[in-house]
């Protein structure tokens, strides 16, 4: 036995190693990236980071159809894309072991929404295991690949980001354990073809594997007992669990490491022993509802928000509240220094997006048009729809140049929308290149198809780089680092049968402003791709720019690009040499009306 | 442990995590990094002992805050227990509201000010100086961690912090950190706790 300290993630990564997978697929997202990241160590396995979740989970299904065991993981909004396939693979059933990874982030921490993805197991009838901390993150894994096989199900494995980002002490096997399985495809047409004659044959199947894991539910160890005073019992699961341990020191506690489907007997029982029952849990009452269906009386959600991440004061709070425990006065709270400025976070220097939001920005005059809190009863110029990655902190002042973000992809379609609802002003779709090849393809047909009179902006700095850089089908790499093919979004929107296709370099503001504007001239569907290099992969930084106070009036535009290494210190605009990128970017030099900013000599 | 983004603060409570599991703890971390790839907030909750329970740190409950940056230590006065141990790195780095003139940055008295009412022991240290003059500010966070191995009241041993960090740095900037690290407690050792 060696003891680690892991993430929840890396005690995945690792655990699906020593349980023998062959095959891992997932689409970069918070708070699950870093699983993929470390099963892609692994020369062993293939591992791929796919188009999105949706063609990750086919891909994971595919492998486990040949027999091998499979990981497929994703954030919690991932599953939504993936939900399709996802339900599929419940109804076809599984040959090798297939594992579903689904980060959820309660908070929000770096999400556009909150859910509670638990739900997904009841939608898909099929288990799901709910590790607490990264031990259990590792224990479980090999259990979910047994279950998967033995019940002939997906198992969706369910984190959230305390579980995923929180390093805890792990004991490691350090055995690999490969199933003795033979690859190959057992043709069976009734199982894996879903013409609705097999598919009814499937469902009722769905069910009996339920029924049986029910029972398996009532007596594995995956659900833990922990006596102690009876007077309160508490029902948790992941790191709920953790808080309510602290909360509760001496309370009776059932521990579900499977978090459905529930065992009625065990819970029964369990209610029997103890005066009052809580269920403490993140999000919504998914434990409370189910638990309450099976007719066991049971409070919680009264006192717990359902919002939210949950921590000891919360619970402490909810505790009180329900009279569980005695009121314990904190000490007073101390005030804080009044209006504190926060440090949201922005577009870095030499960023390659910050020029063309700047363009934007100004052409919609939106410092102007949109009031400190971003809004405006009259429409800008321009409605910027705007979508998923770093980019999306362009809706921050000063560039103030993103009007909508939904879900990956959606800025194409919501253009469409909008210009199809005949609103009078020019309507831009901002994108990024891994959300593009994402899910803003498919948008691009559509305006194609329909004949919209939008223009798309791509955004393409050759990474995946609010997640922390990953490479994608765009960039000529693949996760695990070998060369490979790289998909032109260029040729790609041409042969979709765009006509107006202008590439543009992300730091010659002159092309660029130009390229937008003719594009927002020409009254048909129109793509201007901006590229230029992440700045966060960009190593060298030379000629770093300095303002000659002299010359500068102090006029603020160049603080309008919204770049961090511009500050102004006792009213004077400085650049900070330490993170300007020089002449990576040199954007400032290029837009101020005095010339007064150089590089250093 | 809390800053801004590229501060090495995640770096240096993972080499603590080790350093502790290093003498047989139960160790739990977390770390708060938001969407920013760079220049947010960072904020790591290090909880060590014979059985921890939860990553997170509440509400005076911290015996000891490390904050890399001035502005970032001000938000955590709430986190800090009665009398605890307030260590803040002589440093402001301006947000982009301050170059925008919406917000102000507050003054070292503000800021010690609201420390005071939860704690006398606050102690403002001149990190980025020292670490500058060894000749790479990129090892403030080394310097942090080895100001606070002496004033830990859980001994971890000078080896242990050693392996730790050689273990989780590119072999040609060790020496660096290392001078980092014993300046770190040098400077702690003239400070009264």
């Amino acid at each position: 036995m060696v003891k680690k300290l892991l993430s929840g993630n890396e005690a995945i990564a690792l655990g699906a190693y020593h349980a023998g997978i062959e095959v891992a697929s997932a689409y970069p997202g918070t708070p699950s990236t870093e699983i993929l990241e470390n099963i892609a160590q692994f020369k062993d396995i293939y591992a791929e980071w796919s188009t999105n979740e949706k063609v990750a989970m086919e891909v994971g299904l595919g492998a486990s159809y040949a027999g091998v065991r499979a990981m497929v993981s994703m954030k919690h909004v991932g599953l939504n894309v993936a939900a399709d396939p996802f339900l599929a693979a419940a109804t076809t059933g599984i040959h090798g072991g297939l594992v579903v990874v689904s980060a959820d982030d309660p908070g929000i921490h770096s999400s556009q929404g909150e859910q509670d993805n638990r739900h997904f197991a009841k939608l898909a009838r099929v288990p799901m295991l709910d590790p607490a901390d990264s031990q259990e993150a590792y224990d479980f894994v090999a259990i979910a690949f047994e279950l998967s096989e033995k019940y002939d199900t997906p198992v969706l494995f369910r984190i959230t980001t305390r579980v995923a980002h929180s390093k805890t002490v792990v004991e490691i096997a350090e055995k690999k354990t490969r199933p003795d399985r033979k690859k190959r495809f057992h043709h069976d047409v009734e199982k894996y073809v879903m013409l609705p004659s097999h598919a009814r044959v499937r469902v009722p199947h769905m069910h009996r594997r339920m029924t049986e894991l029910t029972e398996f539910a009532e007596t594995t160890f995956l659900n833990q007992l922990v006596d102690g005073n009876k007077d309160i019992g508490i029902i948790s699961a992941g790191v709920s669990y953790q808080y309510a341990r602290e909360v509760f020191t001496d309370a009776t506690f059932l521990k579900l490491g499977m978090s459905y489907p529930l065992p009625p007997k065990l819970l029964h029982s369990f209610a029997n022993r103890v005066k009052r029952l809580f269920v403490i849990e993140e999000l919504d009452p998914f434990l409370e509802e189910n638990i309450k269906i099976l007719g066991t009386r049971v409070e919680g959600k009264k006192y717990i928000p359902r919002s939210g991440e949950l921590n000891k004061t919360v619970v402490q709070h909810a505790a009180v509240k329900a009279g569980l425990v005695k009121h314990i006065d904190p000490p007073a709270e101390v005030k804080l220094i009044k209006d504190l400025p926060g440090r949201p976070p922005l577009l870095c220097p030499g960023c390659p997006h910050s020029g063309a939001f700047f363009v934007l920005s100004t052409i919609g005059q939106r410092a102007k048009v949109l009031d400190a809190s971003g809004k405006s009863e009259k429409e800008s110029k321009l409605i910027i729809t705007g979508d998923i990655g770093c980019y999306t902190l362009a809706t921050y002042p000063p560039l103030r140049a993103m009007d909508t973000t939904a879900c990956m992809g959606a800025s194409i379609g919501q253009a469409i929308g909008l210009e199809k609802a005949g609103v009078s002003s020019k309507i831009v779709a901002v994108i990024g290149d891994s959300t593009f090849l994402h899910s803003g393809i498919t948008g691009v047909v559509d305006a194609v198809y329909n004949d919209a009179k939008i223009t798309i902006v791509i955004l393409d700095n050759g990474t995946t780089a609010m997640t922390g850089h990953q490479d994608h089908p765009g960039s000529g790499i693949t996760a695990q680092g070998k060369s490979t093919r790289s998909v032109d979004i260029a040729q790609l929107v041409r042969g979709a049968g765009v006509n107006d296709v202008q590439v543009v370099d992300a730091f010659n503001i002159k092309s660029v402003r130009s390229a937008l504007r003719s594009a927002l001239d020409y009254d048909e569907l129109s793509v201007v791709i901006v590229r230029g290099k992440c700045a966060v992969t960009t190593k060298v930084r030379k000629n770093q720019r300095q303002v000659d106070l002299e010359k500068c009036n102090d006029c603020g535009v160049c603080i309008m690009i919204g770049c961090p290494a511009i500050q102004k210190h006792d009213n004077k605009i400085q650049i900070a040499i330490n993170s300007c990128m020089g002449d990576q970017c040199g954007i400032c030099g290029q837009i101020c009306p005095k010339q007064a900013i150089s590089a250093i000599s | 442990m809390v800053g801004v983004g590229g501060q090495g603060i995640i770096l240096a409570s993972d080499i603590l995590g080790e350093a502790a599991l290093e003498i047989g703890l139960d160790v739990k971390k977390t770390d708060t990094l938001g969407m920013a790839q760079r220049g947010g907030s960072v904020t790591s909750h290090l909880r060590m002992g014979k059985k921890v329970w939860s990553p997170l740190i509440s509400p005076a409950e911290a015996d000891i805050l490390l904050a890399f940056e001035r502005l970032e230590a001000s938000r955590w006065v709430n986190y800090v227990k009665p009398d605890g141990i307030v260590i803040i790195n002589n440093l402001a780095i301006p947000p982009l509201s301050i170059s925008l003139g919406t917000h102000r940055y507050p003054d070292d008295a503000e800021i010690i000010d609201s420390f005071k009412q939860r704690t006398k022991k606050v102690h403002l240290i001149e990190g980025s100086g020292e670490v500058s003059d060894i000749g790479d500010t990129r090892t403030l966070n080394i310097f942090m961690l080895g100001f606070l191995s002496s004033i830990l009241t859980i001994k971890i041993s000078y080896d242990i912090w050693k392996k730790c960090i050689v273990e989780h740095l590119p072999a040609k900037i060790v020496d660096l950190n290392i001078r980092a690290f014993d300046k770190g407690r040098e400077v702690a050792s003239s400070v009264d706790i």
